[in-house]
């Protein structure tokens, strides 16, 4: 289990050092900032290990977060557990940064103290902590005996992430699906790897312990329904008249993960995503998609060498989905040989700039309709080197988001049912949306 | 260097730099020195002028990018330019810039070295300077090719500055050190040496490195250099501390200079020129008499270089190694600092003395100290210390103090350091043998060093004592009693058990008189260690125990008990094994005369250099250096030994099992062979006969052998080859020793390898009778072409054979070129009168000098399609006269030389080989595939045997080679 936690500044300094072990000793905050944070080379494995004593670190912007022990752990459950730390400490006290850690450092230790307990992660869901751990302090003289109870019965018991009595005079519902897609393609145009990782995130505001079901266009669920006809009332309304099993309307799911709210045995059983919300701001599942991915952008590059002190670069970004929809915040990053020393960019659409700083062009364009196409030619002069080696030409990256799912995903219904409260799933407001953002998008020039 | 001055301070270099410091993470730092190369780029392109000042700061910003450690590819054009400017800080940084960032293959080196040349010849001082470091420090082979001989010039002119002069002495030395074929010895050398009269102290102690170093490499051009040494040491010494004002260092006068001087006087022997002489020993008196004053100051700087020059100053009068007064002084000072506080002055003192003790003249001086250093040894903390100490003990003992220093040194291995140990095991096992006047404290002393550091005691230590012990009569029995007393403690070393084993087997019955020490007492005493003991030991204690059948008959039925027992006979380890069975049938079958004659008390061993004293100059440890100069005279002391491996270790029939358990003096279990062919020959034939089936079938020859030759026995030339020989080459084409030939009178064994194209036989002549041979003579000839492609060379051997004894001949065989006939061995000796004339075809056929050859069956059968023409294939097929074993065959087939290369033919029943044969001339690949038809009836299985080689001659002939032999 984790024997402690530490987080340092970018210098290395100490900002809060918790240890939940004996084995862990004082000098191990040291043996990090030496091996790890000071090293001479940069570190790029998150594990570390230094004289049997493993480190598992995260960086967020400057500040690096690590989880000590000396066990053989499940190494995804401690990076999960400080992901969710990450989490817990953004929703606390917003961006993480030094001046923040500094300032809560008193609320730090205080949530340290809750979520892990003798090195073993507890209840990290920051809907409940809030009731709580307070920035404002304890509201003790406030809170009546039974609330305070009904706390202990809440953190101890089988609904942990949802306390009762959650009254709201508008019930309304939140659904984000947020999906980045990742590709690399040959200069030729042939796809060589691409995957779509998603979220699903929700925002909840709920009254009482409501039932959700939650459905999507998942490819063995289709075709059970339109196989094996066990269908649901759910099913049945949204579907409508047919062609459940037509292949671009179900996608083929590659893994998925859940909220620990998520009914996990009936999901195995019936593939029925089931749950009690907790209130708030939650995610609900992750999933992985690899095939018939919808590829927002193709992006055609040429790159020509004019004798030794002049490169022609020609880039062609083209928008493949519907006329209707905006991709937004696009960026062409153009890498740029180490030896420049001038660029001239011409470009008919959007903002295009050489940062010297990161060896690139960097084209930018706020939005862009689908089916559309751009280009942008930029002239490159290098100064000659005595060095012989050859320029590596580093991949065409870009940056996007587009309004819709690029791995097809579709939401098909969202259930709310309330036995007790006289609310019904017609009352409830629903939201949804659909996010696309590049991961890492790259085509080889 | 002059500070750079605010006004000349490079703001935007500044500004760099701290932005640099301030960047907050790795990241920040690349994206900034990236922008900022960016900028320089733009800056280098070309199109604008930039004036010196901006240059000068672009270069330095590089440099500071290249030494944060990324990689800098341009700006070395920029450099080169600021190198011909007239500023001294643009022409620095130009200069710093090529010596730190230069790489040495680029056109800009013809460019540097111009604007070197400009400077080197610019008369400014401040700028030859500079160029000179810049030389130096880049002090590639280009650059001494451009500037060998330019610097020496300058070096020697006599309007230099002085300055200049130091920077170009330091420059030369480092070209020298760096390409020595480059810098050419010229009249220039007369003249450095004169500078060591130079006015200046720091042209001085410049020069002296270049001299040093130069005379080192060529000491008869600068022999002149040693009388100025010395009378420039003669006026350092002489001066007061004031007198040098510069280069008066804590109240020392120039002591670094003075240690050069002293050490470039050990690159010579001492002056002949009398004057000379005395004022150099008049400085070494008053150094060792400085020595002896109060120091001046307290600081330990005063100390140290007064310490460093007197040092020097010692190593220089033990070089020179003739004068005894100042060798006993510098003793008595050693003698000094062996209680001084500090530790580093104490090891070098032991190390000094290590080098004294030597030396003729103060070998006596060095042992009044034996006291204080046998303290050091015990009580001192640092063990680098004590090891010195140790060595210095080991340097300075000799036949008078002998005895205190190796009970001291034993006395110190209980609670040595394990680093030291085994040295020091060796070390003493040296000085007991090499001071023994008498043996029974020597072997007291080795056995009481097993007893103490057994496992560090190396084979070769007790060995020693085995071999001493048999050449020295007197002290047999000493040995054997003290050895049955050692054995008796509980707990015992298995080295004391292989010396007590050893010496008990050979000279038990001197202590057998005594009842506490009867045979059967000491057999099981040596029995009781028997189990505890690895595979070796145990070997060796069964020899011993056979050997005790012999010295006393009364134990053999016990021995016999325990040979018979399962754990010996059935024993899982071959050797032990095979040494139960063996001596159990040899001292059941063999009469006791045999027995005698077989277990025969060792003879002494022939003088050799002490394999000690090897192991111990292998080891170079530091003392070792004065045992080698030692071991001349006192190699006459004591008997020599060695193994003695080669002539007992063999006879024909059990050479064909190699032991897989070395053991020591050839007491493998040849050892009782070693007198087999003595008279009862058939008999113990018999017993060795399990071992290879050889044996007994060229026993069964002899009938046929006997009928056919007297007759022709009595002609001078040499008879024809008998009949049966060609069947008997036949015989060695698959194995390479046994029995090669065997009638009623003479036994011949062979043993034989090849490496390659070259070849060593060893063959054995046993005389099986009890009557001499006299005029034995043997030749071996190549008839016909086999002459030119065969080498043949033969060592003659004695021509007195003793009845029942064995000669050994080498014959080295070099293989031209490939071959079809056998060389022709003739043997003639007279036996009673009666001429014998023997003449046997050598088993040596084309096939020994085949190199097996491991391939994958793709290659197999690439190579097999490519040597597809009809004369490079051979077939035969023949019947099979012995049984088709798998095992057999397989074993025949590697008995041949080649490969036996497994899932290659998809046939699993068929074998397929490859080899290549090695001759002088060419080798000759080959491919072997033998079919048999193993379905067929016993008696018409046939084989079918294809060769393929790429040569003609060698597939047929390797054909009718082999097919004689399935």
């Amino acid at each position: 289990m984790i024997g402690g936690l530490f987080i340092y500044n970018h210098k290395g300094e100490v900002l809060i050092s918790r240890v939940y072990r004996d084995d862990i000793g004082r000098n191990a905050v040291d043996a990090f900032r030496v091996n790890v944070i000071h090293a001479r080379q940069q570190v790029r494995s998150p594990v570390t290990n230094i004289a049997r004593t493993s480190f598992f670190h995260v960086k967020r912007s400057n500040i690096w977060l690590a989880a000590v022990t000396k066990q053989n752990v499940n190494a995804a459950m401690v990076f999960e557990f400080l992901y969710k730390m990450c989490d817990v400490m953004a929703s606390y006290f917003g961006k993480i940064s030094e001046e923040n850690i500094k300032n809560n450092f008193v609320l730090i230790y205080e949530l340290l103290d809750e979520i892990l307990d003798f090195g073993y992660p507890q209840n990290s869901e920051t809907g409940s902590l809030k009731t709580f751990i307070t920035q404002q302090g304890i509201k003790g003289q406030h809170q009546t005996k039974e609330e305070q109870s009904q706390i202990t019965s809440q953190v101890t018991g089988q609904i942990g992430w949802r306390r009762e009595g959650i009254k709201y005079r508008r019930n309304e519902l939140f659904l984000d699906v947020l999906e980045s897609v990742n590709l690399l393609m040959s200069p030729q145009g042939q796809v060589l790897s691409a995957h779509v990782s998603g979220r699903v995130v929700m925002k909840s505001y709920l009254s009482g312990m409501p039932e959700c079901k939650f459905g999507m266009n998942d490819k063995i669920i289709i075709d059970k329904a339109g196989k094996g006809g066990v269908t649901n009332e759910a099913g049945k309304s949204d579907l409508g008249g047919g062609g459940s099993t037509s292949g671009k309307q179900s996608i083929a799911i590659d893994d998925c993960t859940f909220n620990q709210c998520v009914r996990l045995s009936k999901f195995d059983s019936e593939r029925s995503i089931s749950f009690i919300p907790p209130d708030g701001e939650y995610e609900l599942m992750r999933y992985r998609t690899t095939k018939d991915i919808i590829l927002p952008f193709r992006v055609i590059p040429l790159v020509r060498e004019v004798g030794r002190t002049k490169l022609e670069v020609k880039v062609v970004i083209k928008s493949n989905f519907k006329p209707s929809l905006l991709a937004q915040k696009i960026e062409v990053r153009i890498p740029t040989p180490l030896n420049t020393s001038g660029v001239q960019v011409i470009c008919m659409k959007g903002k295009a700039k050489y940062k010297a700083s990161e060896n690139a062009i960097v084209w930018k364009i706020k939005r862009m309709a689908g089916m559309k196409e751009s280009q942008i030619s930029a002239e490159i002069e290098l100064l000659p080197t005595n060095d012989k080696k050859k320029w590596a030409r580093p991949p065409i990256s870009m940056n996007f988001e587009v309004p819709f799912a690029p791995s097809g995903l579709k939401v098909r219904y969202l259930k709310v049912f309330e036995s007790k409260l006289n609310y019904s799933d017609h009352d409830v407001i629903k939201w949804v949306r659909y996010i696309g953002r590049s991961g890492i998008y790259e085509t080889r020039c | 260097m002059p500070a750079v001055s605010k006004g000349d301070g490079m703001r935007g270099l500044a500004v760099f730099i701290s932005d640099i410091r301030n960047c907050k993470s790795k990241e920040a730092e690349i994206k900034r020195i990236n922008k900022e190369l960016a900028n320089i780029r733009s800056k280098f392109k070309g199109d604008k002028a930039l004036d010196g000042y901006s240059k000068k700061k672009y270069v330095c910003k590089l440099l500071f990018i290249f030494l944060l450690g990324h990689d800098i590819d341009f700006g070395h054009m920029e450099a080169v330019n600021l190198l011909s400017s007239n500023k001294y800080t643009e022409k620095q940084i130009g200069y710093l810039f090529i010596s730190v960032l230069v790489n040495s293959n680029s056109e800009l080196i013809r460019l540097i070295n111009n604007a070197i040349k400009n400077d080197l010849s610019s008369r400014n001082p401040t700028f030859m300077c500079l160029a000179l470091h810049c030389i130096a420090n880049v002090g590639s082979r280009e650059m001494a090719e451009a500037f060998a001989g330019e610097i020496p010039r300058i070096l020697v002119a006599g309007d230099t500055m002085d300055s200049v002069k130091q920077s170009a002495a330091l420059c030369l030395l480092r070209l020298y050190k760096a390409s020595p074929d480059l810098v050419l010895m010229g009249e220039w050398t007369s003249r450095v040496v004169h500078l060591l009269n130079d006015q200046h102290m720091g042209v001085v102690t410049a020069a002296i490195s270049l001299i040093t170093c130069l005379s080192s490499k060529n000491p008869d051009e600068f022999k002149t250099c040693v009388s100025l040494a010395v009378s420039r040491l003669s006026r350092i010494v002489s001066s007061a501390s004031t007198d040098l004002q510069d280069y008066t260092y804590y109240f020392v006068p120039a002591p670094w200079l003075s240690c050069k001087l002293l050490r470039l006087l050990q690159c010579y022997p001492p002056p002949e020129d009398g004057a000379v002489k005395g004022r150099l020993v008049e400085c070494l008196e008053t150094i060792l008499n400085k020595a002896q004053e109060p120091p001046k100051s307290k600081k330990v700087q005063h100390s140290n270089a007064k310490n460093a020059i007197l040092f020097e100053a010692i190593s220089l009068i033990i070089h020179y190694d003739s004068e005894p007064n100042l060798l006993v002084r510098a003793c008595n000072q050693l003698g000094q600092f062996l209680q001084h506080r500090e530790t580093n002055l104490r090891y070098l003192a032991l190390e000094s003395m290590c080098t004294l003790a030597s030396s003729e003249f103060s070998h006596e001086a060095v042992k009044t100290h034996i006291e204080t250093v046998i303290n050091a040894l015990k009580t001192e903390r640092d063990v680098s210390v004590r090891q010195r100490a140790a060595d210095l003990l080991y340097a300075m003992c000799d036949r008078s103090n002998a005895k205190q220093i190796v009970a001291e040194m034993l006395s110190y291995l209980e609670t040595a350091d394990y680093s030291i140990r085994e040295e020091m095991v060796l070390k003493v096992a040296i000085l007991a043998e090499k001071y023994a006047v008498d043996y029974s404290w020597y072997v007291d002393t080795i056995l009481n060093l097993i007893r103490i550091a057994g496992d560090y005691v190396s084979e070769e230590v007790w060995y020693r004592v085995i071999q001493i012990v048999i050449n020295r009569d007197d002290v047999q029995g000493y040995a054997a009693k003290t050895v049955f007393e050692a054995l008796q403690a509980p707990a015992c070393h298995e080295n004391m058990v292989k010396v007590g084993g050893y010496i008990l087997g050979e000279f038990g019955n001197l202590i057998a008189g005594d009842p506490r020490s009867s045979p059967l007492v000491q057999f099981n005493l040596l029995h009781s260690k028997f189990h505890l003991c690895s595979v070796p030991t145990r070997a060796l204690l069964l020899s011993a125990y056979i050997k005790f059948i012999n010295l006393f008959p009364e134990t053999k039925a016990t021995i016999q008990e325990v040979l018979r027992s399962d754990s010996q006979i059935r024993n899982s380890d071959v050797e032990l094994q095979q040494r139960a069975v063996e001596y159990l049938k040899l001292s059941s079958i063999a009469s006791t005369d045999v027995l005698a004659t077989v277990l025969e008390e060792m003879p002494p061993f022939p003088e050799r250099e002490s394999s000690i004293l090897a192991k111990l100059k292998k080891k170079k440890g530091p003392g070792a250096v004065s045992v080698e100069l030692e071991d001349g005279k006192e190699r006459g002391e004591l008997n020599g030994g060695g193994d003695r491996g080669g002539d007992a270790a063999i006879a024909a029939s059990n050479a064909s099992t190699p032991s897989p358990s070395a053991d020591l003096l050839g007491l493998r279990s040849a050892a009782p062979v070693s007198g087999v062919a003595p008279s009862a020959g058939s008999l113990l034939v018999d017993v060795f006969s399990e071992a290879g089936p050889a044996a007994s079938s060229a026993g069964v020859n002899d009938d046929g052998f006997l009928s056919s030759t007297p007759p022709s026995a009595a002609s001078e030339d040499p008879a024809p080859p008998l009949p049966e020989s060609d069947e008997l080459l036949n015989k060695f084409v698959c194995k390479n020793n046994g029995v090669l030939f065997e009638n009623q009178l003479l036994q011949i064994g062979i043993k034989s390898e090849y490496r390659q194209n070259l070849g060593r036989m060893y063959l054995f002549y046993g005389n099986k009778t009890s009557v001499q041979f006299v005029s034995f003579s043997t030749t071996v000839s190549c008839p016909g072409e086999l002459q030119s492609q065969l080498n043949v060379q033969t060592k003659t051997v004695e021509p007195l054979v003793e009845g029942g004894a064995q000669v050994q001949q080498v014959i080295n065989i070099e293989c031209l070129t490939d071959f079809i006939d056998a060389p022709l061995l003739n043997i003639k000796f007279r036996y009673g009168g009666a001429l014998q004339n023997i003449s046997l075809k050598l088993p040596v056929t084309i096939n020994k000098f085949f190199q097996p050859t491991e391939m994958a069956a793709a290659d197999f059968f690439q190579r097999w399609k490519q040597l597809s023409q009809p004369q490079q294939e051979a077939q035969k097929i023949f019947k099979a006269s012995h049984g088709m074993d798998t095992e057999v065959l397989k074993a025949k087939l590697l008995g041949l030389g080649t490969a036996l290369l497994e899932n290659v033919d998809p046939n699993p029943e068929n074998y397929v080989c490859a080899g290549v044969i090695q001759t002088k001339a060419q080798q000759v690949g080959c491919l072997l595939r033998l079919e048999p038809n193993a379905q067929a009836q016993p008696g018409e299985q046939m084989y079918r045997l294809t060769l393929r080689s790429s040569k003609d001659t060698v597939s047929q002939r390797v054909c009718d080679l082999l097919a004689e032999q399935f």
